[in-house]
């Protein structure tokens, strides 16, 4: 079972901002998924190896040649906040 | 009697790649454009784009890794890096983890544990209250830096102290340079350096608790940055106090260090394979051309000049570190009939007019009338005091050696008649220093080539000058 | 106009006998004014129609996490609630500027396709035109209710764990997940990067390899694509001669509805009737493939959905004076329970600690997963099973249970976790609705797959217009 400092602890890390209820509520769901999911710690996995891919493909690397950028009006366009050009936050330093 | 401490620094360096497009899209790379004028959907992480790899950086990235004596990796892949700051437009870099691209290696008297490719941050600009959010500072974003592709060099903690720190990192600045991956300006953040630092007491081998100093954009920072972490934690041991794990801040103008992560959470950055790259496995094709492109490298070059061309260390030193000029002596030197310890000679003399970073192909002066002028001086045509008056001249006007001399009445004086006669005079002219030069003091005699050199306007050979002053005053 | 599939029309259209701006408005009018809340966008007017491309004038229903250029593409999710791509993605604009088919609209879907059933929309849930009181499966129910209802000739979706397949098979039409790489992820909004997906839904196996044809191919944006190594076929057969069918004790069982059950019991003895050989067989590490899917899929997009923070586009909670607020409250309010849930679960299982005991276990469970699928394929042309293990749910009947709504995907997971190709077809119906019938092959064998699944398809001789007539 996870405990609430668990569930608030890993809500952090995922930048979610969760109720008390909300807290409860994953707590006790991401248990029982979590649960469920051990059921793979029974396995023997000494020897084998992971996959990330499933495919056979390497490097598929790009010729370092440009292409047209977005003009800034577009890159803009869907911003919550645009400024002075740029995105606009809060600043990180402010509390 | 107090504990001597040995500080133990390793680096850690970023190095922008001067490729043409970002890392992971099209983008050309930003140098002081406008803000967001260099983005398009992949480097603003607009939902369902995806990266694909920059091959000139992956040949960069191996190109380092051979002229640092890195292991190239067989296989290697790319990571995600999860945190979430406004400068990483995806909420997660991506970095090489546990399989960089190279492995082990080495600079000079310093270990390279290794070399990988990443993607640079956008660029934060802190901007005054707004409207919007009220009351509060705002930031805005600028995200033509943000994927720029950089090289991470981590060294092994082999570096003593802060000026051998300072010293390493301009041996691998100029080696970079001169691979051509980099524009390496530390002010300008193309090259950029962290110090891990620790110290322990002289003599053990066992590791301190080492803190991790950023911020030291240039190169004395580096050294100021270092000696001042030093400082603190001699001063925190000595007083019996424990060093504590952490990120600090060097700030050059006070000189003071800071904490820079106090408050957050420790960092988890949760790293697991980038499923949208595939792994860099280097083909044959790959490693010949990455070791094609790599040009000669300074102390390959140094050790050349010593042996081929026979030339003082320091001598050859400068020139391996200075391309230009070093390319520019082999060339006098080959003009002058590979005369070459007279061509590094008279090279350094033009160096000390232009400035280093002068070009000196685009000078007035020929590398094959520099080496005529090297050549009068060994044939003693020429004076080395009247050789240096030539080249001022030459400098100005490229006008040959020869003619410069000529004209000037800077030849040395063959006509021993009028030399004579003019020993001759200045004997006369000071009879205490004969004086004692007759009592047996031969060292006084230096005091009567000054006024004789005067006189021939520096046009005299020095050798003869103290034939005839010896044949004169008979000693 | 609305008994022809999508070739028929397309045929029909070039050879003069159907006008394409009448085909158009007869479906765009349809899409208008559809009664399941199977889109979240519908074109306005037909656009400029190239009659000499394949599928001139063929309109099309594309899933909302498709990125369309000046379109919504909010992947049913409020933190992307009208949000307009600047670019559209590959596989789409090889739909349209390529091949010649039209833009109808955007279908509902699962929140970042999370989910099984299409409740986890921002935009309601999607109904099922067999039974408006139950789902239609997700998470692409809208492409699948599209199809089913007639609403559009055919659409296209995404499949990270069966999300084609599972609501194909509750909605009684064809739904095929090709093989990883072989269709650009280009442009679709990620779930899980190394599981999506994308592949046609149609009515019929034969519109189901015509869409695919245009679909497949490498893209130099995508890295991980690989295209197929021989072009696309119309399938053509009408046996199974000689073919080897192993039915895999651990998916085609337990935990599989009787009715579900007797209809892929009853099929199996029509494919034996076409000349198939069926042999039970093992795919010992299946079992386990819902364990490793439920840590991948939510690892991967723990760190996909990062990129939703209110700065550079979508929705941000107004108010907030902080940054960490900003973040916290934007992706509190924008994003739904399920996305959270898995955000937390691939949070969780990434975290300092806890990589090897989860994601790295899982990535391991992935290598012998794929291994079964391997050593089956000495023995077996096809891996079939049940597509999904039981018939379309009530509304509201697994919300509560995340657990329970996961075993949906049961019998499609493991087949997404190897890679490999998977279609199911309409395999009759049970209490009066449909079940699917699920065909695996090896990587690449999709022409293959599409053989045997037309040769099936005719002897089972499916109904699908009780949903739509
Ligand atoms: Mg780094
Ligand atoms: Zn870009």
């Amino acid at each position: 079972m996870l405990s609430s400092d668990q569930v608030l602890h890993v809500a952090r890390l995922a930048r979610l901002e969760l109720t008390p209820e909300e807290v409860e509520r994953f707590g006790g769901e991401l248990s029982k998924v979590l649960d469920h999911i051990e059921l793979i710690g029974q396995l023997e996995l000494e020897d084998v190896p992971p996959t990330s891919h499933v495919i056979d493909v390497e490097n598929a690397l790009r010729a370092d040649e440009p292409r047209p950028s977005m003009p800034v009006e577009r890159a803009l366009e869907s911003a919550p906040d645009a400024a002075e050009g740029g995105f606009r936050v809060p600043s990180p330093g402010a509390s | 009697m107090s504990t001597e401490y040995e500080p133990v620094i390793g680096l850690e360096i970023h190095v922008q790649l001067k490729t043409r497009t970002k890392m992971f899209c099209g983008c050309e790379l930003s140098f002081g454009e406008e803000p967001n004028t260099r983005t398009c959907p992949i480097c603003l992480g607009l939902p369902g784009t995806l990266p694909v790899t920059n091959a000139q950086a992956v040949q960069y990235g191996i190109m380092m890794g051979l002229a640092l004596g890195c292991e190239i990796a067989p296989r290697s892949i790319f990571h995600r890096k999860n945190y979430f700051y406004p400068d990483l437009a995806k909420g997660y870099q991506i970095s090489q983890y546990d399989i960089p691209l190279c492995l082990g290696g080495r600079l000079g008297d310093v270990r390279i544990h290794r070399i990988h490719l990443e993607e640079d941050a956008a660029k934060l600009v802190h901007v005054g209250a707004s409207g919007r959010i009220h009351g509060s500072e705002a930031s805005v974003v600028d995200y033509n830096r943000g994927g720029t592709p950089l090289a991470e060099i981590v060294t092994e903690p082999d570096l003593r102290s802060a000026e051998q720190a300072r010293d390493w990192l301009q041996l691998l600045r100029e080696t970079l340079r001169q691979l051509g991956v980099s524009d390496v300006n530390m002010e300008e953040g193309s090259l950029r350096c962290d110090a891990n630092v620790s110290i322990r007491p002289k003599g053990t081998h066992a590791l301190g608790t080492k803190t991790e100093l950023k911020n030291m954009n240039s190169f004395r920072y580096v050294m100021q940055g270092i000696n001042a972490e030093i400082a603190r934690q001699t001063a925190l041991l000595e007083s019996g106090e424990s060093v504590t794990q952490e990120t600090l801040h060097f700030d050059p103008v006070s000189g003071r260090i800071s904490s820079l992560r106090s408050k957050e959470e420790a960092h988890d950055y949760r790293y697991f394979p980038e499923p949208d790259l595939v792994p860099i496995v280097p083909t044959p094709e790959m490693m010949a051309a990455a070791e094609a492109a790599i040009p000669e490298l300074p102390a390959d070059r140094e050790a050349r000049y010593e042996s081929d061309f026979g030339i003082p260390t320091d001598t050859a030193h400068l020139f391996a570190y200075e391309p230009t000029w070093g390319t520019y002596f082999e060339r006098v030197a080959v003009e002058g009939n590979r005369d070459a310890k007279a061509a590094a000679i008279w090279v350094t003399e033009l160096r000390t007019r232009l400035g280093a970073d002068a070009d000196p192909h685009k000078s007035a002066v020929v590398p094959a009338q520099l080496a005529a002028l090297a050549a009068l001086v060994a044939a003693k045509k020429v004076t080395a005091g009247s050789a240096r008056t030539v080249l001022d001249k030459m400098v100005e006007t490229g006008d040959h050696p020869d003619r410069i001399a000529e004209a000037e009445g800077l030849t040395v004086m063959e006509d021993s008649g009028e030399l004579s006669q003019i020993v001759a005079k200045v004997i006369s002219e000071n009879p205490d220093v004969v004086e004692k030069v007759r009592g047996g003091n031969a060292k006084a005699m230096g005091a009567l080539v000054g006024p004789i050199m005067r006189e021939t306007k520096g046009r005299a050979d020095g050798g003869e000058v103290n034939r005839l002053l010896r044949e004169q005053l008979g000693v | 106009m609305i008994e022809l599939t999508a070739k028929q029309a397309a045929d029909a259209i070039r050879s003069g006998d159907l006008d394409a701006n009448e085909y158009f408005e007869f479906y765009r009018q349809r899409a208008a004014s559809d009664p399941y809340n199977s889109y979240t966008w519908v074109a306005e007017k037909a656009p400029e129609i190239d009659t000499r491309k394949p599928f001139a004038g063929v309109p099309i229903a594309i899933k909302d996490l498709f990125c369309t250029e000046g379109i919504p593409s909010q992947a049913g999710s409020k933190i992307l609630e009208d949000y307009r791509p600047p670019y559209t993605a590959t596989s789409v604009d090889r739909l349209t500027t390529h091949a010649g088919g039209t833009l109808l609209g955007k279908t509902n879907q699962d929140e970042f396709a999370m989910g099984s059933s299409t409740e986890n929309s921002a935009y309601g849930p999607t109904l099922n035109p067999w039974d408006t009181s139950r789902v239609p499966g997700g998470s692409s129910g809208g492409s699948a209710a599209v199809v089913a209802g007639a609403t559009a000739p055919w659409s296209i979706g995404t499949d990270t764990g069966g999300s084609i397949r599972q609501p194909a098979a509750l909605t009684g039409i064809v739904g095929l997940k090709p093989t990883y790489g072989a269709i650009s992820r280009y442009g679709m909004i990620a779930f899980a990067s190394s599981l999506d997906q994308a592949g046609p839904f149609t009515r019929d196996v034969t519109d189901s390899a015509m869409l695919l044809s245009a679909m497949v191919g490498a893209d130099p944006c995508d890295q991980t694509s690989l295209g197929l190594p021989e072009p696309v076929r119309i399938p053509t057969a009408n046996d199974l001669k000689g073919i080897r069918l192993g039915v895999p004790e651990e998916l085609a069982g337990e935990g599989i509805e009787d009715g579900v059950l007797k209809a892929f019991n009853d099929t199996l003895e029509l494919a034996k009737s076409l000349g198939a050989t069926v042999e039970t067989t093992h795919l010992p590490h299946a079992p386990h493939g819902l364990a490793a899917y439920y840590l991948i899929a939510p690892a991967e997009c723990s760190s996909n959905l990062a990129r939703y923070d209110g700065v550079r586009y979508g929705f941000r909670k107004s108010g907030a004076s902080t940054l960490i607020d900003m973040y916290t409250q934007t992706r509190e309010a924008g994003f739904g329970a399920e996305v959270k849930r898995r955000i937390m679960l691939g949070t969780y299982a990434l975290s300092s600690g806890y990589y090897d005991a989860y994601y790295g276990r899982a990535q391991k469970v992935r290598t012998l997963i794929s291994q079964d699928f391997k050593n089956a394929w000495d023995k077996f042309d096809f891996i079939v099973t049940p597509t999904a293990p039981g018939v379309a749910f009530e509304l509201g009947s697994k919300t509560a249970d995340p657990l329970a709504m996961y075993l949906n995907d049961f019998c499609t997971v493991p087949m997404s976790l190897a890679g490999i190709p998977a279609i199911s077809i309409p395999n009759g119906l049970s209490e009066g609705l449909p079940v699917g019938f699920q065909i695996a092959g090896p990587a690449f064998s999709e022409n293959r797959i599409l053989d045997a699944a037309l040769a099936l398809e005719k002897a089972i001789g499916f109904d699908a217009s009780k949903a739509y007539a």
